[in-house]
This record gives C-alpha cells, sequence and structure tokens, in this order.
C-alpha cells in the first residue's frame, strides 16, 4: 500500500478548508498581548507568521489551537464537520512532546493513535514511513533521550505525519535543524500543501515555502 | 489502530516501566514509613496490633501523595500535555485513563506489599486480609482526588509540596471509612461491610467526577 502511495502522492487529498480568522484578540497574564488579528486560509495555502521578539507569535498559534483562550474576534474553520478547529489541527511548539524513555517508533505511535482524526486515516503514514520522510530511517528503535536535539526535532516532525491533519501550526520548526534537514523538511511541507493542507508557520527564518504568505505582526499595534 | 485511549494507556505503563522510579520508590517509602513506627512507638506487641491497620493506612497515603506530583509535570515540561488536548478524545477521559495506568503502577504495588508489611506490624489473619481489602478498594479514591491536587500545582516548582497540603485534607474520609474496615475486620463492634461499601463509593464517586475537576485545572493552565 506504501509503495502505490509513494507513486500518487497528491491521489488522496484533504477535504476542502478554509480557515477564517477575524479580529482576534488574545490576552496573557491579564495583558492584551494581540488583538485585530485577521486572514483568511485556503486549503493548500501556507502563511507565514513574522515579528520581533514577544510580539505574539506563539500566543497566536496556541490559541489558535485553542490552548489559549480566545477574548475577541471568531475563528471559523468552513468545510468542517466538527466546529473545534482542535481536533484538525496539529501544534509544533518548543517542547517535542516526546518521552525519552520510549523509542521514535514507539513515541510515533502513540501519537498516531492518539491525534488519529476521522477525516484522513488514508493520508496517515506509518512511523517507518514517517521518519524516512524526516531523513531518519535508522533511528526508529532507539530511545528518544540519547538523540541529538536535532534528530529529536525531526522526530517531532515525523509527528506531523503519522496523523494527518488538514492544517499544522508550527512555532519555530526549524530550531535546530542543519541545511540538508531543512530542505527535506520544505519538501514534507510542500507535500502536505499539495495534498490540501494548511500551514501557519511563526518563524524567523526563511522557510523554504516559495509562495506562502506572509502575515507580520506588531506592525499595526 | 488501537484506540486512543488504549495507547494512551499503553505509553504511561511503558515509561512507567522504563524510568522504573515512581511505583519502586512508594513500595519502599512505604516500608520505610511502617518499619520506624515501632521504633517510635516501642516494640509492645499489643499496641502495635492496636494501631497498625491506621499506620498502614497512613504510610500507603503517604507513598501515594510521593508519586502524585509527577502525574502531569513530566507531560507538562515535556509538551505532551499540549498535545493531550488536540486529540478527538475528551481531556476528562484522557485524565481518567492517566490516573488509572498511574493507580496500577504506584497504588497496586502498595496493596501487594500491604500484607507484608502487616505481618510488621504484628495483624493477623483476618487483619491482613482486611488492610489488604481495603486499600485495594481505597487507593484509587487517593490517586484520583490527589489528581485533582497534582493538575492544580502542575506549573508551580515546589508543586508536590502544596499539593500534599491541598489533597491531604480531601483524604480524610478515605482514611476514616479504610481503617474502621479494617479493624471491623479484626473484630470490635462495628460490621465490617458498612464502612467497606461507603470507602468503594467514595472510589467510585472519586473515579467519576475528579477527571472532571482535574481536565478543568489543567485547561487552565494557560492563562
Amino acid at each position: 500500500m506504501s509503495a502505490a502511495f509513494a507513486h500518487r502522492p497528491h491521489a488522496v487529498r484533504h477535504a476542502a478548508l478554509t480557515l477564517t480568522v477575524d479580529g482576534l484578540a488574545v490576552d496573557r497574564g491579564g495583558r492584551r498581548v494581540l488583538s485585530g488579528v485577521g486572514f483568511v486560509l485556503e486549503g493548500g495555502e501556507a502563511l507565514i507568521v513574522t515579528g520581533r521578539n514577544g510580539v505574539g507569535k506563539s500566543t497566536l498559534l496556541r490559541a489558535l489551537a485553542g490552548l489559549l483562550p480566545q477574548r475577541e474576534g471568531r475563528v471559523t474553520l468552513k468545510g468542517a464537520e466538527a466546529s473545534d478547529l482542535a481536533a484538525y489541527a496539529h501544534y509544533l511548539a518548543h517542547a517535542d512532546g516526546l518521552k525519552a524513555a520510549l523509542t521514535a517508533r514507539e513515541n510515533l505511535e502513540f501519537w498516531g493513535a492518539y491525534l488519529a482524526h476521522e477525516s484522513g486515516p488514508e493520508l496517515s503514514r506509518t512511523p517507518e514511513e514517517a521518519l524516512a520522510a524526516v531523513g531518519l530511517p535508522h533511528v526508529a528503535q532507539a530511545p528518544v533521550g540519547v538523540l541529538s536535539a536535532g534528530q529529536k526535532r525531526r522526530v517531532a516532525l515525523a509527528r506531523l505525519l503519522v496523523a494527518a491533519r488538514p492544517l499544522w501550526l508550527l512555532d519555530e520548526p526549524l530550531t535546530a535543524l542543519d541545511a540538508a534537514s531543512r530542505l527535506q523538511f520544505a519538501q514534507v511541507m510542500r507535500d502536505h500543501c499539495a495534498q490540501g493542507g494548511m500551514i501557519v508557520a511563526a518563524t524567523h527564518e526563511p522557510i523554504g515555502l516559495e509562495d506562502a504568505r506572509s502575515l507580520p505582526l506588531g506592525a499595526s499595534s | 489502530m488501537t484506540s486512543p485511549l488504549a495507547a494512551l494507556f499503553l505509553r504511561e505503563l511503558r515509561v512507567a516501566r522504563r524510568i522504573g522510579g515512581s511505583g519502586t520508590l512508594g513500595v519502599v517509602f512505604f516500608l520505610t514509613l511502617v518499619s520506624i513506627v515501632p521504633f517510635a512507638v516501642g516494640p509492645d506487641p499489643n499496641l502495635l496490633s492496636r494501631i497498625g491497620p491506621a499506620i498502614l493506612w497512613i504510610a500507603a497515603l503517604l507513598a501515594t501523595l510521593l508519586c502524585l506530583d509527577r502525574l502531569f509535570q513530566a507531560d507538562a515540561e515535556d509538551g505532551s500535555l499540549d498535545l493531550l488536548y488536540l486529540g478527538e478524545t475528551p481531556l476528562e477521559l484522557a485524565v481518567l485513563v492517566k490516573c488509572l495506568a498511574h493507580w496500577t503502577t504506584t497504588g497496586l504495588p502498595l496493596v501487594v506489599a500491604a500484607p507484608f508489611l502487616g505481618l510488621m506490624m504484628q495483624q493477623e489473619g483476618s487483619s491482613l486480609i482486611g488492610v489488604t481489602l481495603t486499600l485495594l478498594v481505597g487507593t484509587p479514591a487517593l490517586t484520583f482526588i490527589g489528581a485533582i491536587g497534582a493538575a492544580a500545582t502542575v506549573t508551580l516548582r515546589r508543586g508536590g509540596l502544596l499539593m500534599a497540603l491541598l489533597v491531604t485534607p480531601l483524604t480524610i474520609p478515605v482514611l476514616i471509612f479504610g481503617v474502621s474496615a479494617t479493624e471491623a475486620m479484626s473484630g470490635g463492634t462495628v460490621p465490617f461491610f458498612a464502612p467497606f461499601a461507603i470507602l468503594g463509593a467514595i472510589s467510585l464517586a472519586a473515579m467519576a467526577l475528579a477527571p472532571f475537576a482535574t481536565a478543568a485545572a489543567l485547561r487552565n493552565l494557560g492563562e
């Protein structure tokens, strides 16, 4: 099945979705960090959130994932069966969400089962395929605790592939990655967009997506 | 594909087995507490056999509290907790499964160790059975009530201590009915079944209600 899948990478697509964010405001520690954020993202598009440190890039991604309360404004996902955005989103931040005592494969198997989404089981990859896609086919049996920072990061990136979800919320996804891994991950992101997926990434450096739109934060406030 | 909750239960057991620590630590702490009591109160067999059930229960309570502080802290530190919200499984069920796995790795070893430690406290056969039975039924309540405290203090650096302070008063009913059921088993005027049934009821109620409180505490972490 995986061989046929590799020949037709775009044959199966995510359902057509539109993410609309309108007038979003988020508080942190009693202080208004973000206000009046708005954008529209169609399936297949990527959005790069930029801005200086502390401007609220991570806050925006956490609010979109539902990890912070949205004080004002609306976030809607048109075309989704459930109203809950969190069930359609992958969230990747500084913490990798990996257990050091478990092997890379066990970690990915767990997240694959836990984050599995009904809309796209045929898009999900096995842990081995996902590790190969991020260039780490040989570490499946190694405990994550013994991996280097860059390797851990790539196992965390592989998590995006074991449970297919249309919206990727990536907070500094390239941290600790070397040049070759960055190119590899750029390809993974392009494949995701080609399958109709959406990406919202907060980053300071070029991420390797040429046709991505940009959302500068902090310019207006 | 395994179900999300089965996968979570399996992961918790695997992590506990690989890291060791917690479960073994709890049993060793239990053993230490019970074995210092004769040194403090003196080696009087009658006195030991009379206070034995109470000592075993207090030691089990403290050992449970000792193990609880890492229940959500490890997940908060490595980012897993954020991802647990994103599953399609309600957070309440994820909490329930995490607590059940935690009880299996820390509470169950205490129950298994209890009859052996009961021998050190001069307990006779019926009382040994009593203390083991009541701990088996009562320790889930301790784990589930403690989980609320563990969730409320998850972001604090010395949260374990504060958690113990918050949780201990809430565990008093468990202690009262656990000890009185054990004492009823080895004779006395109270029938065994009444306090034992209440103990079971407390455990079931904690299992049903605590996940909601715990999940609510976890949801408000980000603010």
